[in-house]
């Protein structure tokens, strides 16, 4: 394990924290340009991710465990947002025979 | 150190391709891999506890769901609603204005230390689950109740209307 870790010595943590809001405004486009209700939620899950990732970088750079802690937790979230959301999708799905959201327009109202 | 930026790539081409890609299924496939690459970040910096997380439950439980309810909704590139080039174009614009603004104020920081594993045993499980169940024994059991009402709703939203059948 040694040798793996020694290869991320003297990355900056700014290059962290670039890398996370690009993949941060990946998944914000994703959520914008797409209209199946299955790859938005893909693209949220992108969101997570890089935030989670954020999280671990400065949780290992001040040597704190919290953050990882808050990693495991954020994991147990999105996997409980996820079943919820996909059982949402099936039953759109059913009524509308569609996953496209602009069916699901008056949700604006 | 270059094993970082390669990395990094990766994840950045692969997550373009999971919001470019037509289909519906690539995209999923597409996810897989940038999860894999991200497997790869934690490893890197030594967290091995969510390094193993991340692809038990992303790669495999999340994953699998979402295949799932792909291949069951029989979703495919002809069924795929696209939006409008102008649509898309206002939406990349947005995506973009939010990234340089977050560049902006991240350059304010100024320069930063390099990253440096001040204490490499900090991701390894025994340490984590020392700090789990010690100073988050609450919400821990709190998550368990989270995961057991989410699988109750999902059930239930899934679920046919008995009235209708």
């Amino acid at each position: 394990m040694e040798s793996i870790t020694n290869s991320i010595q003297g990355v900056p943590l700014n290059h962290y924290i670039l890398f996370c809001a690009i993949l941060f405004s990946i998944g914000v486009m994703g959520v914008l340009i797409r209209r199946n209700a299955i790859v938005i939620f893909m693209s949220v899950e992108l969101m997570l991710n890089a935030v989670n990732l954020l999280l671990t970088a400065f949780s290992v750079h001040h040597g704190d465990a919290s953050g990882q802690v808050f990693v495991f937790f954020v994991m147990a979230l999105a996997a409980a947002e996820v079943a919820v959301g996909l059982a949402i999708i099936v039953m759109i799905y059913r009524n509308t025979s569609s996953t496209d959201i602009n069916v699901l327009n008056r949700l604006k109202w | 150190m270059n094993l970082f930026y390669f990395i990094a790539f990766l994840s950045i081409f692969f997550s373009l391709l999971v919001i470019f890609s037509k289909n519906p299924v690539y995209s999923v496939l597409y996810l897989i891999v940038t999860f894999f690459t991200l497997t790869i970040h934690y490893i890197l910096l030594n967290a091995q506890f969510l390094a193993i997380v991340n692809f038990i439950v992303y790669m495999g439980a999340i994953m699998v769901l979402f295949l799932f309810v792909l291949m069951l909704l029989n979703l495919n590139e002809d069924s795929e609603p696209m939006k409008s080039n102008l649509i898309k174009v206002a939406g990349v614009v947005a995506g973009m204005c939010l990234l340089v603004t977050l560049v902006g104020s991240f350059r304010a920081l100024g320069d930063s230390d390099p990253l440096i594993l001040k204490n490499p045993e900090i991701g390894l499980v025994k340490n984590l689950g020392k700090v789990l169940f010690d100073e988050f024994l609450l919400p821990f059991e709190i998550s368990s109740i989270l995961l057991l009402s989410a699988m109750v709703g999902a059930v239930l939203l899934a679920k046919k209307d008995p009235k209708k059948i």
